[in-house]
């Protein structure tokens, strides 16, 4: 077999074709909420895109162009959307609803067998700083995943905010609030307790940040959470996230919908609401999103944002399809001397909408094997006429 | 030990009924434990059976890879310790129990809900008695665990070759693969036996209970429930 670079997948007709139908279907329901779609290129300056992305600096794909600029293969698509927003895009109306379907490339340092490329489709819905752009956001994130056939689906819901705010005033300083935040970003929990047990708080204080691993749950969370927090900003993040569990309501969106306080998808950018996606019997989340408004910031344009990606490849995946063969419509099998009148029937039948392959006898080993994979081959062989159609 | 066994098994009947009202869940769905085989199954076999878990007396001596226990609402998958936590990031199993010597090893991505403080022993870095710091020119370093190796001994600022072993890690100094060795210790007879001592304690080390992050939302209730009665239990013990 000839190799290819570890991580990267070819896609053969007929998985095509069931992740074709994933992201048409996604798409569709994207554009009927009114975004519109836009590509980005692949390569990036590291400088600018690849080091405000949220992956990490290990995972780029770089490069240096002639010049000696260091490029890197986009990650993910946030942030060159970011990009366009303060530049190109710097002048248009506000709110911007932009949707983009596009493979990220991220290296893996394990098993060879984990995408290292692989597609994502998502919207970002920019300069909106509302509760409701954050529930419209979640809400297109469900109705898309619907839309691609799953419907034993769950959205959990955090808010960084909180999260932030909750620690800074308990622990009192940036760099420990970073610390505990990293406990959570890398789940371990265990780390979390220990920690709170070093240092030098009140019972009242490790309570509180104990109190906090527990925060997962219905709605009733958000009550729970009150009675741990005394800032502003916690309760200011807290009333944020009720309200936007009211626009769930009146979306109807409430059953698959779950709060976590603990969630910390990424180190760097999320600022508020964020969400992650999961399907009952796939391992790994199938999209994720979230408010973050300090990206913008970082190419010279504050302003508030948020959005969502899927993983067409999980998402594919949770979907549990079976590849089905491909069955092809039209083969017309002609020799030199009928050429033209096979030319002119393979006209008539494209018309008519079938798809037809046009296949030289002499070009073929094994005439039986080959015709067997089309519905419908007719040939024109022979200088007498004496060809036919079987089906 | 057989004492011990009897007042467990009659503790798990007791609870029977109680348990078969707890663990029903919404969609009437096992739950998937990762269990490693070895040294640490027993200890969490005897924590599972004090929250109550209505294990199967066959468990014990069983062979089997997976046995159910509709009981407890659960199935379990008896794995290489190495592996439970791959079994559980890949959402194969629910949750699991792996040491943390294993955790730092393999980096996987699952929460790390609770510290079941079994299996106690610790890291550490030992070699022969001769050995002597000064005379290592290029050092080596033999190990079952080459990334928590690496990264130890990248923090204290040495540079050092690491040699991946797969087991008996004890005979590289002693024939010369490698000067020292980073391994688990928890009574340190392995090491006195191959004439090896410890010259450094690196981290403590014991087992926790994992969750893949998908279940610990999708199937969060009975998740909860059973790190509230394991975590009740751990607490108890150690009051």
């Amino acid at each position: 077999m000839f190799e290819k670079p570890i991580g990267m997948k070819d896609t053969l007709p007929e998985l095509y074709q069931i992740k074709k139908q994933v992201k048409d279907s996604i798409s569709k329901e994207m554009a009927q909420w009114g975004y519109a779609p836009i590509e980005t290129p692949t390569l990036e300056y590291h400088e600018t895109v690849g080091s405000v992305s949220a992956i990490m600096d290990q995972q780029l794909f770089k490069l240096l162009d002639q010049e000696g600029n260091t490029l890197v293969l986009r990650p993910d698509m946030t942030a060159p959307i970011a990009r366009i927003a303060a530049s190109t895009l710097n002048t248009a109306e506000r709110p911007l609803r932009l949707t983009y379907d596009a493979p990220v490339f991220r290296a893996q340092q394990r098993e060879g067998g984990s995408p290292a490329e692989f597609e994502q489709i998502g919207v970002e819905l920019i300069g909106d700083h509302s509760n409701s752009a954050d529930g419209e956001v979640i809400a297109l994130m469900m109705s898309s995943i619907e839309k691609a056939g799953l419907s034993n689906y769950q959205i959990a819901i955090g808010h960084i905010g909180f999260v932030n705010a909750f620690l800074f005033e308990v622990l009192g300083n940036e760099q420990r609030v970073e610390a505990f935040k990293r406990y959570l970003f890398e789940k371990n929990y265990v780390g979390f307790r220990k920690e709170v047990d070093q240092l030098p708080l009140s019972s009242i204080d490790q309570k509180r940040l104990k109190d906090l691993l527990t925060l997962k749950g219905g709605p009733e969370i958000i009550d729970k959470a009150q009675t741990i927090i005394e800032s502003n900003e916690a309760k200011k993040a807290l009333s944020q996230l009720e309200q936007l569990i009211n626009v769930l309501e009146a979306y109807n969106l409430k059953d698959n919908v779950l709060i976590d306080l603990n969630l910390v998808m990424h180190m760097s950018y999320y600022t508020g609401a964020v969400f992650e996606a999961y399907s009952e019997g796939l391992g790994y989340p199938i999209g994720s999103g979230g408010r973050y408004d300090g990206l913008l910031e970082q190419f010279h344009r504050p302003e508030p944002a948020t959005g969502f990606c899927l993983r067409v490849d999980r998402l594919t995946e949770a979907l549990g399809k079976t590849k089905e063969s491909i069955t092809n419509d039209v083969c017309i099998i002609f020799s030199n001397e009928r050429r033209k009148e096979a030319m002119n029937r393979a006209i008539d039948l494209r018309q008519e909408n079938r798809t037809v392959v046009m296949q030289d006898l002499t070009g073929i080993s094994n005439v039986d094997a080959y015709s067997a994979q089309f519905k419908e081959v007719i040939y024109f062989v022979g200088s007498n006429g004496n060809g036919g159609s079987f089906s | 030990m057989s004492e011990v066994q009897n007042s467990q098994d009659n503790n798990s009947i007791k609870s029977n009924a109680q348990n078969n009202t707890i663990n029903k869940t919404k969609n009437n769905e096992l739950l998937t434990v990762a269990m490693p085989k070895g040294r640490i199954f027993d200890e969490a076999v005897a924590l599972l059976r004090k929250a109550n878990y209505p294990l199967p007396p066959e468990f014990d001596e069983s062979r089997k890879l997976i046995i159910d226990s509709p009981e407890a609402g659960m199935r379990f998958i008896l794995a290489k310790p190495m592996d439970v936590p791959t079994y559980v990031e890949h959402g194969v199993a629910d949750v699991g129990v792996a040491g943390k010597d294993v955790l730092i090893e393999e980096k996987r991505d699952v929460y790390e809900v609770l510290d079941l403080k079994i299996s106690e022993c610790y890291m550490a870095v030992a070699a022969l008695p001769t050995y002597n710091p000064n005379a290592d020119i290029a050092p080596k370093i033999a190990s079952k665990y080459p990334n928590l190796a690496s990264s130890y001994f990248r923090e204290q600022g040495e540079q050092v070759e690491i040699i991946k072993l797969n087991g008996s890690i004890e005979l590289a100094p002693i024939i010369g693969l490698a000067d020292r060795i980073v391994d688990i210790v928890s009574t340190g007879r392995t090491l006195k036996e191959n004439g090896l001592v410890e010259i450094e304690t690196m981290m403590p080390i014991t087992s926790r209970f994992i969750v893949n992050p998908v279940s610990y939302r999708t199937k969060s209730e009975q998740i909860d429930d059973m790190v509230e009665r394991i975590a009740a239990v751990v607490e108890g013990e150690n009051a």
